[in-house]
């Protein structure tokens, strides 16, 4: 680049530095470049020095040791003689584990909330406006605690379920709703129980498949082919058979009540759902907003053109409107999903353990390696956010206006 | 992106390795204030009055720093704490010193790099239960499955997992922020069990609607001697506070009293106590204090055992009995080497 520039005309003089257009731009962004190194250099010798001064040291052989506590809901393997490593792990997964639930729950709160915000009917207006302004216009925090708090003063306490005559009872005999958590039913998978999940499978598989076929017939030929009861009856039927058919391979655990909790089954606790339903509305609340905006920003006469061709309201929505609003939608609701992620580091304040409580919490305080700690945690959430800025990125750029 | 992680962390890094080389004494003098980090709240430890005014026996040893350094008792800045941030707050010269029932552990004397000055309570952990659920022993087969409501970031609970451990009988920790957050969750019903320092454990209990209705297991499965702390490396500065604690328990041990303390200042038949009170000797001058250090820091609310009284002792709503925090003339275990 720079051949063809000197080789035009006029010799190079440091004075055009400054005083060049072509060249200014990098003269000022060499130099805050230059800056920020000097400043990061300032920042990095002061932390080694002021380390030394004080007799420490970085250093991360603490992940190896062992941690010394329990961790609540554990998706791994983990006891108190595991290591530091591990409970990081658990914490991660933990994490990992409400951003997905809280990313799902909150796009489809907000999507439902965006399109009925702009519903004719008022009062269905109305009230996605109050949900709206209330839930964006409070901090999480504060929601995390208020649901929580409902939780455990609504929902009786395990003991509630104990004696003769009970002041609480089970749903079914199944699902218990306590204040600590819910407890619902666990499969069991017995012999042959592969062949049923197989077949399940392949009914999902066959679903997509027929519904391809109908929007091939669609665009081909333009008939429209109802794929609704079909897709329901495939979902059913032949893994209900098969079920039978093999003489029920897989079992229910039943939660039970033993001592002061339930055991079995699968356990809910409080804080995650707490946690999931606080970060799912509050956020759906702003998703409402970027939904409802994406589906302003599609033109009337896309809407106009579609009612004259003859389309129902929801085709309407679904088929018209709604994918030229994605393209408005995504981009935003990739940093929603992001501020999830983020949120839930909040988690503590209901005693859910995520990364932030396991590894910016009980390790950092136990080992005291704060900066060593505080180092991974910001790489574990960049990490993370990048990767989910990645896969939707892939996915806006499948959404994208094509342009043929 | 990389650069923004690197810059926050020499940020958290910078601020956490503060002013660790100039004297903390010079520095406190300098400053007029002496900042003393303390708990969020804890009833008869440390907890601000109905005027705002912090009160407690841990904030009694801050206070008598305080009057020792800068004659002044109320030059203080507390600075609240919760288990989590207090040692961060101490390694970055936030805090002068952390008087907030900290448990005295070897890593944290050793890895930490702090410097306990001493011990002005024994305590252990114990465990407070409903009285309805009928349990009487931490030990008992019936606790199996319980859930354990647990301060994070405490010696607490690594004690818990090693207990529960021990029995070989399983639990639910439920991890809160603070011992007041803990207890509203076990008065919730979201815990069984709350299990803490016992002395916390009495405190929050008489701070309860209904005390009889909560009882205190008679297990205790750790040592828990808690006490003041400073910096490593600044010895002028530890040497001050350890100094200043020993005032308080050797005045007890010789019988000063905040009643009589002007009195024998004025020069007593014992020699000790003319040392620790200035009227002989030059003990101040070695701390580079003046002589009368320790009568100032005496003064301000008695000696050790005035101040157990007169903030957790039995005549309180805490209602701690001395028992092995009696004077070792008493057979406790509180002593102080000699004022020599």
């Amino acid at each position: 680049m720079s051949t063809s520039i000197s080789s035009e005309r006029e010799t190079f003089r440091l004075s055009m530095l400054l005083n060049d257009k072509r060249y200014r731009s990098y003269t000022f962004q060499a130099f805050a470049l230059f800056v920020l190194i000097c400043v990061v250099a300032y920042l990095g010798k002061n932390l080694v020095e002021n380390l030394a001064a004080a007799g420490l040291n970085i250093s991360y052989g603490f992940l190896g040791e062992a941690s010394g506590y329990d961790i609540n809901q554990r998706l791994i393997e983990y006891s108190s003689q595991s290591s530091h490593l591990r409970a990081a792990f658990v914490g991660i997964l933990n994490t990992l584990l409400v951003a997905f639930l809280g990313c799902i729950t909150a796009t489809i709160l907000g999507i439902t909330a965006g399109i009925l915000r702009l519903s004719n009917n008022w009062i269905v207006a109305k009230l996605m406006s109050i949900y709206v302004e209330i839930f964006r216009n409070v901090p999480v925090l504060i929601w995390i605690l208020i649901i929580n708090s409902i939780f455990l003063a609504v929902l009786p306490q395990p003991r509630a379920f104990k004696g003769e005559n009970p002041e609480a009872s089970m749903l079914w005999d199944m699902f218990a709703f306590t204040g600590r958590g819910i407890y619902a039913p666990k499969p069991l998978f017995l012999e042959g129980s592969v062949v049923v999940v197989g077949t399940f499978i392949l009914s999902i598989l066959a679903i997509f498949a027929l519904r391809r076929y109908a929007r091939h017939k669609l665009y081909s030929e333009g008939r429209l082919i109802n794929t609704l009861w079909p897709s329901l009856a495939l979902f059913v039927i032949p893994t209900v058979l098969i079920f039978y058919a093999l003489g029920s391979p897989i079992g229910l655990e039943y939660p039970e009540l033993k001592g002061f909790n339930f055991k079995g089954g699968i356990y809910a606790r409080g804080g995650l759902i707490s946690l999931w339903f606080a970060l799912s509305i509050y956020t759906g609340a702003f998703i409402a907003e970027v939904v409802r905006a994406g589906i302003l920003s599609v033109n009337e006469g896309q809407t106009e053109a579609a009612a004259a061709l003859g389309l129902r309201p929801n085709f309407v929505m679904n088929l018209v409107v709604l994918p030229q609003a994605l393209r408005v939608i995504v981009p935003p609701l990739i940093s929603f999903y992001l501020n999830i992620t983020k949120n839930s580091s909040l988690a503590l304040a209901v005693g859910y353990m995520d990364i932030t409580g396991t590894l910016g919490g009980i390790t950092l305080n136990q080992t005291g390696r704060a900066i060593e700690a505080i180092l991974l945690l910001m790489l574990f959430y960049l990490i993370i956010s990048l990767g989910i800025s990645a896969i939707m990125n892939i996915y806006n750029r499948s959404i994208m206006l094509k342009e043929r | 992106m990389k650069k923004t992680i690197f810059f926050g962390a020499l940020a958290v890094a910078g601020l956490a390795a503060g002013i660790v080389s100039a004297g903390t004494l010079d520095d406190v003098k300098a400053r007029g204030k002496l900042n003393c980090g303390v708990s969020t709240g804890v009833p008869g430890f440390a907890q601000p009055d109905a005027n705002g005014v912090w009160q407690g026996f841990d904030i009694a040893v801050c206070r008598a720093v305080a009057a020792a350094v800068l004659n002044d008792s109320d030059a203080i800045e507390f600075v609240p704490t919760t288990g989590k941030t207090r040692f961060t707050s101490l390694a970055s010269g936030e805090i002068d010193m952390l008087a907030r029932n900290t448990t005295w552990t070897m890593s944290r004397d050793v890895d930490l790099k702090f410097e306990f000055i001493g011990v002005n309570y024994y305590d252990g952990q114990g465990f407070m239960v409903k009285a309805s659920t009928g349990i009487t022993s931490a030990k008992s087969p019936d606790i199996d499955g319980v859930t354990v409501c647990i301060q994070t970031g405490t010696t607490t609970e690594l004690n818990l997992a090693d207990h529960f451990r021990s029995i070989g009988m399983s639990y639910e920790p439920l991890p809160v922020e603070s011992g007041a957050e803990a207890v509203t969750q076990y008065m919730a019903g979201a815990c069984d069990m709350f299990t803490t320092d016992r002395s916390a454990l009495a405190a929050r209990r008489a701070n309860m609607e209904t005390p009889e209705d909560h009882v205190l297991l008679p297990e205790i499965i750790s040592k828990e001697p808690l006490g003041p702390l400073v910096r490593h490396g600044d010895n002028d500065w530890a040497d001050v506070v350890r100094w200043t604690l020993n005032a308080l328990i050797t005045a007890e041990e010789l019988g000063v009293t905040s009643a009589n303390i002007e009195e024998m200042a004025k020069g007593t038949n014992n020699p000790e106590m003319n040392r620790l009170l200035g009227s002989e000797g030059n003990l101040g001058e070695m701390l580079n204090l003046d002589a009368d250090w320790a009568k100032r820091a005496i003064s301000v609310a008695g000696n050790y055992g005035e101040i157990f009284e007169a903030n957790i002792g039995s005549g309180t709503i805490i209602g701690l009995a001395r028992g092995v925090n009696a004077m070792w003339t008493d057979g406790g275990l509180i002593y102080s080497p000699p004022f020599r």
